[in-house]
């Protein structure tokens, strides 16, 4: 039977859904550690399986979009744009994917990241997902942001945060020169269609860092509006 | 015509007491939800907690500060000086009223529409005066006084839950230590609750119990009793058990739990506002039939209350909440909603306070309306996460649709009714 009720008028609310989305876009991106580990291992069989998780995670959190996106109809009176939020989703959304589309050209082109780079690309990649971790962190604070309504000391804490993002997204930069300088040097003695991708790989790896960046520029301006 | 009524007397008496008891069970089941709602879906208290304290709250709301509504009820809307030499009329179209009222609430409620059971019975007196005796009988000024009251209460509740709620911003969320200073000043807004309750008791419910107080006195006593709940709310808080990590995380679920103590006194209030402003609505007409029919017909504006219509209609809200309101709130346990108490303590003080002022006013107003009012203020000083606009919308309409409904219902009834006895 219906209620008639006051508690028709609250909403449900995005938030919680958002930090649960970015959680799983950050688990995905992280199985790329095992993975390329696997692959320099040489046990392609785990790397197939592990490509399997990324894949299901990034389904997963497609899933989860789509619930934000259903539960946000028009008519909502929120403290943020609800544009802002669905743009916050959809780059959000995008880290996972581009973590799927690294792992998947690996394993089709079964790719190993040569010997001579293999220690630079992974502190290299390592240095990307922190700055996905960073993200997370920066939207795990969207809770607290509300609880004292968008305002003061929290709002401060996030644009700090948004900052340490930046930082972190300079530092992958540098070392993406260096890593695409090392592999300029080797190149000639590999196949030369594996150094076009490899090349790519490297782009796109940094790509993670680039997105989580811009995960933390929507954050920004969502609170620079309110 | 008037010996129709010392004919019939009992029996005028004995069908509005019943009609008067549905409508009163009508507004405790319509409306539980709409005043306990905000404590059970913020979790701050248990569906059988919220039962308890509803009944106890509205039963002395009811009986203690409902008596003054009555009356701007009976003399505010209708000119007497039209039914002066056809009293029965007014008894019939009081009955119809009680009739009308009651049967749109349940259909309302049946169809899950928030309607203000305030403005339900206020638009079936309406309609019965305006077609079954005269058009000048209203007094169209007042009406339209309530019409506005849909806009004015939710502005000032709304108002009010805004200040509400910025002022916790910035002296507990909004600071270093957010846990220190919810302990510190919670029970401020506790005295203050305490306050506002015990002040409107004091002023408006003592009188037919036989206190009266002058204005120092009364101010001195609900200062002492908003102190007394301040300290009750201290040794509360002392007690609470407290997770003590120190991330902010935890410090602000620490200090939800702090509200939540709030949140039970808040809810003790609305429930009494409520009682006290609702009752009204069922007692009012039913006390201007036994003062038409005891006095034989004569139609005085300042008819003392007969003993037992109070306790009826506090019976009846109360009756109405054990028996409807359970299985609204279980609805509402269901659906949960993401609401913290310390948003729901600003709405239900807010609420509290605009109900306890308009009373004092006069003014019919809709506990329904105050509270919405209240939600979106706190949702203006950004603390609600998501508000349906939608919802609001399908509210404001049911609000408007009742007055006519009422009306007609009320004209209807009142032809019967009159074809009977007359």
């Amino acid at each position: 039977m219906p209620v008639n009720s006051i508690l028709g008028v609250f909403a449900k609310s995005p938030i919680k859904p958002l930090q649960e989305h970015i959680d799983k876009v950050h688990d995905c991106a992280s199985i790329l550690v095992p993975f390329f580990e696997a692959t320099v291992a040489g046990d392609w069989d785990k790397a197939v399986q592990l490509r399997k998780q990324i894949s299901q995670a990034e389904r997963e959190a497609d899933e989860l979009k789509r619930e934000i996106r259903l539960t946000l109809p028009g008519g909502l009176f929120m403290p943020v744009e609800r544009t802002d939020l669905l743009e916050l989703l959809t780059q959000q959304d995008k880290i996972a994917n581009k973590a799927k589309d690294i792992s998947g050209r690996i394993i089709g082109r079964q790719l190993l990241v040569p010997e001579a780079i293999q220690e630079p690309f992974s502190a290299y990649l390592q240095r990307c997902l922190d700055a996905v971790a960073q993200a997370k962190q920066a939207i795990n604070e969207l809770d607290d942001l509300l609880e004292t309504g968008f305002r003061g000391r929290e709002v401060d804490l996030v644009a700090k945060m948004i900052g340490e993002l930046d930082q972190i997204e300079e530092d992958t930069d540098d070392l993406q020169i260096k890593i695409r300088r090392q592999l300029f040097s080797i190149e000639n003695e590999l196949n030369p269609i594996d150094v076009m991708f490899l090349y790519k790989i490297i782009e796109w790896v940094g790509d993670l860092a680039d997105l989580a960046e811009r995960v933390g520029s929507r954050l920004e301006l969502m609170l620079a509006r309110v | 015509m008037v010996d129709v009524l010392v004919t019939n007397g009992p029996w005028l008496i004995a069908i509005a007491a019943a009609f008067g008891f549905l409508m009163a069970w009508g507004i405790g089941a319509n409306d539980v939800a709409n005043a306990m709602g905000t404590s059970v879906g913020s979790n701050a208290i248990t569906i059988k907690q919220a039962i308890i304290i509803a009944m106890i709250f509205e039963f002395a709301g009811a009986y203690l500060a409902g008596g003054e509504v009555t009356s701007t009820i009976r003399k505010g809307i209708i000119d007497s000086a039209y039914f002066i030499d056809s009293p029965e009329l007014l008894v019939y179209g009081m009955i119809a009223s009680l009739l009308a009222a009651g049967i749109w609430l349940v259909v309302a409620s049946a169809l899950g529409w928030p309607v203000s059971t305030t403005h339900s019975i206020v638009g079936a007196i309406v309609g019965f005066a305006s077609v079954g005796v005269s058009a000048d009988s209203v007094a169209w000024g007042k009406v339209f006084g309530i019409v506005g009251s849909w806009i004015v209460t939710p502005a000032i509740s709304g108002f009010i839950a805004f200040m509400i709620f910025q002022s916790v911003q910035k002296l507990i969320f909004n600071t270093d230590k957010p846990l220190e200073n919810a302990k510190r000043y919670v029970p401020f807004y506790m005295a203050l609750a305490g306050f506002v309750m015990s002040l409107v008791t004091i002023k408006k419910g003592l009188k037919h119990v036989g206190l009266h107080f002058t204005n120092v006195e009364a101010y001195a006593l609900a200062i002492a009793i908003a102190v007394l709940v301040g300290l009750a709310g201290m040794v509360a808080i002392k007690r609470l058990k407290m997770s003590d990590k120190a991330d902010r995380q935890t410090q602000f679920g620490n200090v939800e739990k702090v509200f939540a103590i709030l949140m039970v006194v808040t809810a003790c209030c609305m429930a009494f506002a409520h009682g006290s402003n609702d009752v009204a609505n069922a007692i009012g007409p039913l006390a201007a039939v036994v003062s038409v029919v005891n006095s034989g017909g004569e139609i005085s504006s300042k008819a003392p209350l007969v003993w037992w219509i109070l306790p009826l209609g506090a019976v009846g809200i109360v009756m109405g909440l054990a028996i409807f309101g359970k299985r609204v709130m279980q609805t509402i346990g269901k659906n949960i909603t993401h609401l913290t108490p310390s948003r729901g303590f600003a709405a239900e003080l807010a609420a509290a306070s605009t109900v306890v002022i308009a009373s004092g006013t006069g003014l019919p107003i809709s506990t329904t309306q105050t509270l919405v009012g209240a939600v979106l203020g706190v949702g203006m000083a950004r603390g609600i996460a998501a508000i349906n606009i939608g919802v609001v919308r399908n509210i404001v309409v049911s609000w408007v649709v009742t007055l006519p409904a009422g009306a007609a219902l009320s004209i209807v009834f009142f032809f019967m009714i009159k074809g009977i006895f007359g």
